[in-house]
């Protein structure tokens, strides 16, 4: 799982790539390649893009009047910017998990059904039979298993966090993206969260975008750190934290910057 | 530069009985607070002498009549004495609930376009000359009624025109811009976290307002919606100028009407002895709806956003 230039297959593929809002830039050249069933993660200070570029993956920010793109994004080898592009089908092949855990003011059950009963599934078998792998994979679903029926607003955070990310197993995404998943966590929700990345990521490519070096290093995959809109660094964990090669990086990871 | 005074703490608070309670206060802090003491205990007091007011007026007649035979009478004879107000409560009913009829679609529809799809400058500038609707005096719309809506009811139905239909649809147009910009900030309020939530879900913007954005901010469009009520209920000028006025319960859309509020206009100028206490025996109970209607509003109120006041409430470590 190396992903990257060396021969694998690549899911996502940043080409020189800018993005701006108005006079704003947010995304300047960027270049990245992340590849099939790769756990990356973005780090960098609060501003820097991490958002816009998950954003852009998934055409969320489609509804930001200001906002321009130049350059291309390959998912899959598609151009997602492509004018053939159907908006709603790429959302359903690249899910996504706020930092906010937006449940929908309904059921359990019918929060990760939502999705499927969207992309036309009727069957109520099918969709249970949904709901049960989407939960377990999420490891929500020894808790909530006997209470489907109850209303999703009354799980916990971390609970809730969970059910976000079963919501998005369900479509049987091909990639996850996850903006500050954790940043309204406490530390044992977190760490859950982390391992459950781990875990997935074994069949689906993940981009994580975080402010926290430190979860960066937990978490141990191939690290972007971004800075400004600028990809200052790409590199193993390992090395990022330990032999940082530019000095933006090295007063980040060591908590002199952001 | 320092914000400490020489000597006297910054801060310095005691907790007592469960409240904090600052001890270093000037006296100046004193005065100001006395002043606006007496500014609030103005509004307490106005509103409780016009209540003991009310009710002392009216209650004679209420007695005398009866309090059943005075609300659910349907006669209503000031010159033979005979003094039922059901006539007028029907009336004030049939109207407010037809102007809500017509009424609340249109302000809610025109709330989420202006709040969910409408371009954000478009949206502002509509909601400005939505909100100028209701810097109109009233008169203007009992005005614009009488001289244009009852002569075409006239024109198209052969009835004098004066009715149900016309008192409502201009209540409708009175209560659109109180709907619409309270529905309006209960829809802005709901975080676009939850937008983005549908839509990262595959789901488009219509599926996001109809599935998380109404549900979320529906108890402020229930607010908006009383609010409206109340306005309908205590509008009198316009309703009195178009409504035909007649002390009868209607039996259809085209029948005169007189409501509560214009059946005391109407007749408070002339009106002396067990006349002029049943008028104000007439305004006890409309002061009741009113007050009713005012505690199912906090009520609703007091139920807050239906899921945005209790996010969390099993996770006590994380936030807080």
């Amino acid at each position: 799982m190396q992903g990257g230039g060396d021969g694998v297959f690549r899911m996502i593929r940043y080409s020189d790539f800018n993005y701006s809002y108005g006079a704003v830039c947010a995304l300047r050249s960027l270049n990245l390649e992340i590849g099939k069933n790769e756990l990356f993660t973005v780090m960098g200070p609060t501003g820097s893009g991490k958002t816009t570029m998950l954003r852009c993956l998934n055409r969320l920010n489609d509804v930001v009047p200001s906002g321009r793109h130049s350059g291309s994004l390959y998912l899959d080898g598609v151009d997602v910017y492509d004018p053939r592009v159907d908006v709603t089908v790429l959302r359903r092949r690249v899910g996504m998990v706020f930092a906010l855990p937006a449940v929908l003011p309904t059921s359990i059950f019918e929060n990760v059904a939502y999705g499927p009963r969207r992309a036309g599934e009727r069957s109520k078998a099918a969709l249970s039979e949904t709901v049960e792998r989407s939960l377990t994979a999420a490891a929500l679903w020894e808790e909530v298993k006997d209470r489907l029926g109850e209303r999703a607003e009354t799980l916990s955070g971390g609970q809730q966090q969970r059910l976000a990310l079963a919501r998005v197993l369900a479509l049987g995404p091909d990639v996850i993206l996850l903006d500050e998943p954790t940043s309204g966590l406490d530390p044992i929700s977190t760490l859950r969260i982390e391992d459950l990345l781990r875990e997935l990521s074994r069949q689906y490519t993940i981009v994580l975008a975080t402010h926290n070096p430190q979860q960066a290093a937990r978490v141990g995959s191939r690290v972007g750190f971004l800075m400004l809109g600028e990809l200052v660094e790409v590199a193993e964990a390992g090395d990022m934290f330990t032999r940082p090669r530019d000095p933006r990086t090295e007063a980040f990871v060591s908590g002199r910057l952001g | 530069m320092s914000y400490r005074k020489e000597g006297s703490p910054f801060w310095r608070t005691t907790v007592s009985s469960g409240r904090v309670r600052s001890q270093g206060r000037t006296a100046n802090e004193r005065v100001v607070e006395r002043v606006l003491f007496c500014c609030a205990l103005t509004a307490v007091s106005a509103l409780a002498l016009i209540t003991a007011f009310i009710f002392a007026e009216g209650m004679p007649e209420l007695g005398r009549t009866g309090p059943a035979r005075f609300v659910f009478g349907t006669t209503w004879s000031p010159s033979r004495g005979m003094f039922g107000v059901l006539p007028m409560i029907a009336g004030s009913v049939a109207v407010t609930l037809a102007a809500l009829l017509m009424g609340v679609p249109v302000a809610v529809a025109c709330a989420v376009f202006l709040a969910e799809m409408a371009p954000p400058r478009a949206g502002v500038l509509l909601k400005a000359l939505v909100e100028l609707l209701s810097a109109v005096p009233s008169v203007v719309y009992g005005f614009v009624g009488l001289t244009t809506l009852v002569p075409l009811i006239r024109e198209w139905t052969g009835a004098p025109g004066f009715s149900v239909l016309a008192a409502s649809v201009v209540l409708a147009i009175m209560v659109m811009p109180t709907i619409t910009s309270v529905s309006y900030e209960s829809l802005k309020a709901v975080p676009g976290s939850y937008r983005d939530g549908v839509a990262a879900l595959g789901g488009t913007r219509w599926q996001a307002i109809r599935m998380v954005v109404l549900p979320a901010a529906r108890s402020g469009i229930v607010a908006g919606i009383i609010l409206g009520i109340g306005r309908c209920l205590g509008e009198t000028m316009a309703v009195l100028m178009v409504a035909g006025n007649a002390p009868v319960i209607p039996t259809s859309l085209l029948s005169p009407v007189r409501t509560l509020t214009s059946g005391i206009a109407l007749e408070m100028g002339y009106a002396s002895g067990r006349h002029r206490e049943a008028l104000f025996g007439t305004a006890v109970v409309l002061f009741a709806m009113i007050a009713a209607l005012n505690l199912l509003t906090r009520y609703v109120a007091s139920k807050g956003a239906v899921f945005g006041g209790r996010r969390r409430p099993r996770d006590g470590s994380a936030g807080a």
